[in-house]
């Protein structure tokens, strides 16, 4: 497939991670003066294969073409040097140093063993006044605006004769008018002819910005589309997927719909967080959250979990309004949750699957009332068995475990505090389809048995299928509920895409 | 077969034999370095004097494995070390300006309040790192020179001593026919070792050390656990430091406890406690300390001249180190996969 426009192509790029296969034959190309999406969800391979293409990592198999030509890029410096820049999401610029400098460090004008300040500083001026900033560029980095420093990181970038430009979550700490000057600079690179690689979770600025868009999937492509023939539905549907056959055998618990209040929010907000979200939860419900990543759906669990503080609104359990200060507190009012990053937040890998099952009961009874010995071996051996862990024995390291019985160990965790309230944010991301509908089988078993259930997943059609109701978040909002009766995918993906529904 | 593999692969094992190896290489210069003999109805000899002198560091390195179980590091242990001691000896001093067989504090005071300023600095360092989120060695950094400063301005930077005699016996007093400072360490480290392993404690520390985040998730108060191995450090700090004053009788704000926290940082890694935070190994410390000790002791006792000493020291904890390292471990493991006798055909016994 040699595209004659083609400036970086990709072909078959194949990666691997202990126990992750992050990209499976992955084609990929970007033409002269377009910009070109990336879209996927979390874990989906876009990071992945922007680290091969610019050097982070190297690659397993396929080949990287640049202008025609075959290239191995060893590391960030050396893609720079033959022309693909790239500017990730945290600035990754020294505020202690000036701005000049910020843009010349490592390859200063020199004069024998001198640097040219003069020189230095005009050129920098220079090429900063093509991004229409004028600022002093002696000053230090850290006394300009983060939108400025995300600025200089670009020209920084394309300093360097950069052909390809790719940006990482460029926009995601910059503001609207910010967002809009970036973009003038984007177009405005694109009409000199480089070739841009965007990376965003914000679909409107995909949409604003694109010439085309390339979907991955669990580290598959799903295809290179031209933004002005995809629709925004059509693109949610493709990065999220539908793989329905597997999981046919599960479906949700029948409920009456007025079974006892569990837990609610009424109007919470928390900073940096949720916006003004009500919401109920169930005996014997499951409640299904759906939107794209940081539309509120985890934040608001962590609300419900004593792990973000609302601001203003009422937490009630069962009623009264309480103040849930930590996940201790939350643990002792009988919640508990399963977090969506299992690996930085859940497995304590270096202690073994006994002591994992354990703890969080333990953290409950506190210091002084330690479970004996063979209490723990009970238990552990208890839900080994009920949850199907595949393992030799108690004592192994949890870190060993496969992703989906990691998964069965942190709900193990929580089924030993007896919990009332059972929030799941991920609980199958990741883990092989077998152990998926394990889980989830599971859940509803759960659900059977009394517990109020927020389960939280980017897969749609795992979500239709569980719940008894779902919750659309967007932008740190709640901006819908869809009751069982009207539950489909399309009803959901409609909603998350905000209403444009052509 | 089974338990003798269960022995060679616990982590205790190699420092173990670095004890051994370093205890056997004194015998073999030296024949009568394993002769113990009753002098006045006490043991004597280099394996008592081992023991006895590698108290301090091995009391300082009970309080700082727990510190470095949850990723952190106390640099000022050896500077509290010496503030116990002002502490202590100012209190029986009291006002008087003569070397004074009294005390002018009771006693039983004397030792509460000294371990009781050295809780609360240690508490303090735990403040600062868990609270305050300030890095371990340089929230330490502080106490590890203030506390020294603060140990002068309590002796009035001179050597303050004591005649008090029961002062004397922490440090140099006999028991049983061993030395009481022994005893001290038992204490310390049987009252730790029931923290750590009779109560949920140990589990607690592990788990913040490995993952501080999925233990905060799973209802344990991070911040609190930190701040009691800082406390417990500290605690251990006073320990020593009374017993370090009682030795010489004397409250030495300058010397006193000079760089032991780097010899306790040695004594906990040695002992198999990783940096990086983590399994608690109690017993692997206190042998850390042995080795520490008898490696000074064999540096001595073949009269390796003075100015060279540190040097060959630091040539043998560098070779205790690699002895250790995963590098060696793994080098081991593949050698006994190749012996007809090793491991692989002792799995199927």
């Amino acid at each position: 497939m040699e595209d004659p426009a083609a400036l970086l192509q990709a072909s078959k790029i194949e990666k691997s991670f202990p126990g992750v296969h992050a990209l499976k034959k992955v084609d990929f190309t970007l033409r002269k003066g377009e910009v070109h999406s990336l879209m996927g969800e979390n874990g989906a391979g876009k990071s992945t294969l922007i680290k091969c293409l610019t050097g982070v990592y190297g690659i397993d198999g396929g080949d990287i073409y640049f202008q025609g030509q075959s290239i191995r890029p060893t590391s960030p410096q050396h893609a720079a040097r033959l022309g693909i820049s790239s500017v990730y999401q945290e600035v990754n610029l020294c505020p202690n140093l000036s701005v000049a400098e910020n843009i010349f460090v490592g390859r200063e004008p020199m004069k024998g063993p001198f640097v040219r300040w003069k020189a230095m500083e005009k050129s920098a001026g220079e090429i900063l006044s093509r991004f229409d900033i004028h600022i002093d560029v002696r000053r230090s980095l850290d006394s300009y605006s983060i939108a400025i420093q995300q600025m200089i990181a670009i020209a920084r970038a394309i300093n360097v004769s950069a052909q390809v430009l790719i940006l990482d979550e460029p926009t995601s700490s910059l503001d609207k008018t910010e967002v809009g000057k970036l973009f003038e600079i984007v177009r405005r690179l694109k009409s000199e002819g480089m070739g841009i690689i965007f990376i965003t979770h914000f679909l409107d600025q995909v949409y604003e910005i694109s010439d085309r868009i390339t979907v991955l999937r669990n580290g598959e492509l799903v295809g290179e589309y031209k933004a002005k023939g995809l629709s925004k539905i059509a693109l949610v549907t493709k990065m999220v997927g539908k793989d329905y056959d597997e999981l046919t055998s599960v479906s949700r618990v029948e409920s009456g719909g007025d079974n006892e209040v569990v837990i609610s929010l009424e109007e919470v907000s928390a900073r940096h967080s949720i916006e003004n979200v009500s919401l109920e939860l169930r005996r014997s419900e499951v409640v299904g959250f759906a939107g794209l990543l940081g539309s509120g759906r985890t934040e608001a669990a962590n609300v419900m979990f004593g792990l973000e503080h609302n601001s203003s609104g009422t937490v009630r359990l069962k009623g009264t309004a309480v103040r849930l200060a930590s996940p201790a507190e939350a643990i002792r009012r009988r919640i508990a949750l399963c977090p969506e990053d299992r690996k930085r937040d859940g497995i304590i890998g270096e202690l073994s699957i006994r002591e994992n099952i354990i703890l969080a009961l333990q953290a409950r009874y506190g210091l002084f009332k330690y479970i004996k010995k063979k209490q723990q071996n009970e238990m552990a051996g208890k839900y080994i068995e009920l949850l199907g862990i595949a393992t030799p024995d108690s004592e192994k390291k949890a870190g060993e475990l496969s992703g989906g019985n990691q998964q069965k160990l942190i709900l193990a965790r929580w089924l030993a505090t007896e919990p009332e309230v059972m929030l799941l944010d991920e609980p199958t991301r990741g883990i092989d389809v077998g152990a998926k509908a394990e889980i989830m089988k599971l859940t509803l078993d759960l659900c059977r048995q009394g517990m109020a259930i927020a389960f939280i997943s980017s897969e749609l059609d795992e979500v239709v299928r569980m719940s008894n109701k779902v919750i659309i978040m967007r932008d740190r909002a709640k901006t819908g509920e869809i009751a069982e009766k009207d539950l489909n995918q399309d009803a959901i993906l409609r909603a998350i895409a905000g209403g444009d529904a052509s | 077969m089974k338990n003798v593999r269960k022995i060679t692969s616990s982590k205790t094992f190699p420092p173990l034999v670095a004890l051994f190896g370093i205890l056997l290489f004194n015998v073999f210069l030296n024949p009568g370095f394993l002769t113990i003999t009753i002098v006045e109805g006490h043991f004597f000899g280099q394996l008592i004097d081992i023991l006895n002198r590698a108290v301090p560091i091995m009391i300082l390195g009970i309080g700082m494995t727990l510190v470095i179980a949850t990723g952190g590091t106390d640099l000022s242990c050896g500077a509290l070390l010496a503030l116990s001691g002002a502490v202590a000896v100012s209190l029986i001093r009291g006002k008087s300006t003569i070397l004074n067989p009294e005390t002018e504090t009771p006693f039983i005071i004397v030792i509460l309040a000294t371990l009781a300023v050295a809780s609360l600095c240690g508490l303090w360092n735990g403040f600062l790192v868990a609270k305050i989120g300030i890095q371990p060695i340089v929230a330490t950094l502080i106490l590890m020179t203030a506390g020294r400063g603060i140990a002068q301005l309590i002796t009035g930077a001179r050597n303050l001593t004591t005649g008090y005699p029961p002062f004397s016996v922490i440090g140099q007093g006999w028991f049983l026919m061993f030395p009481v400072p022994v005893f001290i360490a038992a204490g310390v480290f049987l009252l730790v070792w029931f923290l750590v392993r009779k109560t949920a404690f140990g589990l607690f520390v592990e788990a913040v050390g490995i993952n501080a985040s999925a233990a905060r998730y799973s209802g344990i108060n991070a911040t609190l656990v930190i701040m009691t191995v800082y406390m417990i450090s500290g605690f251990c700090a006073g320990v020593a430091g009374l017993i370090y004053a009682s030795n010489i009788m004397c409250a030495d704000a300058t010397n006193a406890g000079l760089n032991f926290e780097l010899d306790a940082i040695l004594a906990v890694v040695l002992g198999g406690t990783s940096m990086m935070g983590g399994r608690i190994y109690l017993g692997g410390t206190v042998i850390g300390a042995l080795i520490i000790m008898a490696l000074t002791k064999s540096i001595y006792a073949f009269d390796v001249a003075p100015e060279s000493a540190l040097v060959v020291k630091a040539a043998a904890v560098v070779m205790v180190v690699l002895i250790q390292s995963p590098l060696f471990q793994n080098f081991r493991g593949r050698v006994r996969a190749c012996l007809p006798f090793g491991r692989r055909a002792g799995e199927g016994a």
